[in-house]
């Protein structure tokens, strides 16, 4: 039906032109935005667990670590995080690998302006398929993601440590638990309700910051709007169109709009179920509005 | 030194187009990075200053729309808060620019606005606006309802009582907040030339310059420090101005229950 798209008029050449193998790019990168938020969020909440549990570290340096780690990633603008560990995350692997696997090479590494290690240390190998290259510059990404929000995780998490009644970790001590059977036995289960508001807003900063992928150089729905949006000629495609990108993106907005009015309709059921019975402020306004 | 004077004069003001034509490329200074980088930073100011100053009233408005018993003033103020606020920033650039674009081809009078300058500041306003009114609304909301009671007893509506106790009460509890999100407006800003606007003879803000040093020493340990210190500053700066607004709008307080500024930028996003 779509061999000949110049013949086509109306909804047919739509309905042709949005299944192109192009557009299944596009579709598939919802896809990878997806895959992102779910390798993203559980990780940087262990990212944010450690920083938060370093920052309650009795140990000095780890507890400056953990502050250090918390207050600078949140003090300078994310995207120029990522725009730093991609390049830093990289260098450092092939650094590593440079002095591990070919350790007789003369000569520093950095040398002017040039970056260079031994042709065995190059991350991926220059030989390797496309999908190894793609894959790497992905997790790369992801790890860079984890970084970054997991310091906001931290924050949160360090906050719901603290707002802990002091009671609760006394009792502990007075039924003879060391620090560390404190912190796993009466802490930690005790802080994700306090959490959770937190957690929440931070799952909506991780959506909206999903587009940013496009900086890391990873062919998201960034990439696609832009790369089927511009103007096409008809010696470059059989689907000629004027420049597109402003519906392209509209369409983008739409779906951002719709997944953090989704994500904000489920996380206010668990709210609405965690908080009933609490002796909290929202705890009693439910027993109220029942009553 | 001398020759960081230079450097200074040739590209201390290069992101506004003023001073040495090409930008350096090769042989790179330290002296160079911090200079244009800082020369970047009057963008993120212009665009920080600028927005959160003009966002503050529409954002006032916004709240008070949001908050009115008018059908047709609460559902477009609710909607234009849930357009901004769900979104991501960077698809809101691209969205803008490309139909700014459009609307050039439409009409002349809008190719201002596909330059940076103003249609990167329009979104940045607009976004603010809506982070800042959902702030303002919220804080609408607790004020507590005695000192509404006591208003009425004075005899006080409308403007006056708006302006001599509704509206200072609720900047007075929002003020935290609304300082955290100054802050991360400031941040925002360095994701303009990012995402379509084009930085025109290579004018661009301080993490344009950062990129474009990290790009070509392949360095990035050098230029994003700086640009981190630089932003460290300015967050400094602005936790400094909106502290003192702070203690201004608490002064009739009593000391322990003035709201204590605490940094905690993004949280609030």
């Amino acid at each position: 039906m779509c061999s000949d798209p110049s013949a086509l008029h109306g909804f047919s050449w739509l309905a042709c032109y949005l299944t192109t193998a192009k557009h299944m790019g596009l579709y598939w990168s919802f896809g990878t935005v997806l895959l992102l938020l779910a390798i993203t969020a559980p990780t940087a909440l262990l990212f944010g667990f450690g920083g938060a549990s370093a920052a309650r570290s009795r140990f000095a340096p780890l507890r400056w670590f953990g502050k250090a780690y918390i207050a600078l990633v949140r003090g300078v603008p994310d995207i120029a995080f990522f725009l730093f560990f991609v390049i830093a995350l990289d260098q450092g692997i092939e650094y590593v690998r440079h002095l591990f696997l070919c350790p007789s090479t003369d000569g520093p590494v950095r040398q002017g302006n040039d970056f260079i290690v031994c042709a065995a240390a190059k991350m991926p190998l220059g030989n390797s398929p496309q999908w190894v290259h793609e894959t790497y510059g992905f997790s790369l990404a992801v790890i860079t993601f984890a970084i970054v929000y997991g310091a906001f995780a931290a924050n949160v998490l360090f906050g719901a440590m603290t707002a802990v009644p002091r009671g609760q970790l006394e009792t502990a001590e007075a039924y003879g638990m060391s620090h560390r059977q404190t912190f796993w036995r009466v802490l930690v289960p005790q802080m994700w309700v306090y959490a959770l508001p937190g957690l929440s807003n931070l799952w909506m900063v991780l959506i909206k910051a999903t587009p940013l992928l496009f900086l890391l150089g990873v062919e998201d729905i960034v990439y696609w709007a832009r790369e089927l949006g511009g103007s096409k000629t008809p010696n470059y495609t059989d689907y000629p169109h004027g420049d597109w990108r402003m519906w392209y993106f509209f369409f983008l907005l739409v779906f951002y709009l719709s997944f953090t009015r989704l994500s904000e309709l489920v996380l206010n059921r668990i709210m609405a179920k965690l908080t009933f019975g609490q002796a909290t402020a929202a705890g009693e306004k439910q027993r109220r509005a029942a009553a | 030194m001398n020759e960081c004077f230079q450097t200074l004069m040739d590209y201390g003001l290069r992101s506004q187009g003023i001073g040495e034509k090409l930008l350096p490329r090769s042989d790179f200074t330290l002296c160079q990075q911090f200079v244009l980088i800082g020369s970047g930073m009057t963008w993120n100011i212009y665009f920080g200053v600028v927005a959160v100053f003009a966002g503050f009233f529409l954002a006032t408005a916004l709240a008070l729309g949001k908050g009115s018993r008018h059908l047709w003033i609460r559902k477009p103020s609710e909607w234009f808060i849930f357009v901004f606020r769900g979104s991501p920033l960077f698809v809101q650039f691209f969205f803008a620019y490309f139909l700014f674009l459009s609307l050039k081809q439409a009409h002349p009078a809008f190719s201002p606005f596909t330059s940076a300058w103003l249609g990167a500041l329009v979104v940045l306003f607009f976004n603010t606006s809506a982070y800042s009114a959902e702030i303002f609304y919220g804080a609408l909301q607790s004020i507590p309802k005695g000192d509404i009671e006591a208003a009425d007893a004075y005899g006080m509506s409308g403007w006056p009582r708006f302006r001599r106790v509704i509206w200072p009460t609720m900047l007075r509890l929002a003020w935290p907040s609304y300082t955290n999100e100054a802050i991360f407006m400031f941040q925002s800003t360095t994701l303009v030339f990012f995402s379509g606007f084009p930085a025109t003879q290579q004018r661009g803000d301080a993490l344009y310059y950062a990129n474009y040093f990290a790009d070509k020493t392949f360095n990035p340990f050098i230029p994003y420090p700086i640009l981190a210190m630089y932003f460290i500053l300015l967050t400094l700066l602005v936790i400094w101005g909106y502290g003192a607004v702070n203690r201004y709008l608490n002064r009739h307080l009593p000391q322990e229950r003035r709201s204590r500024l605490t940094f905690r930028p993004n949280v609030i996003r």
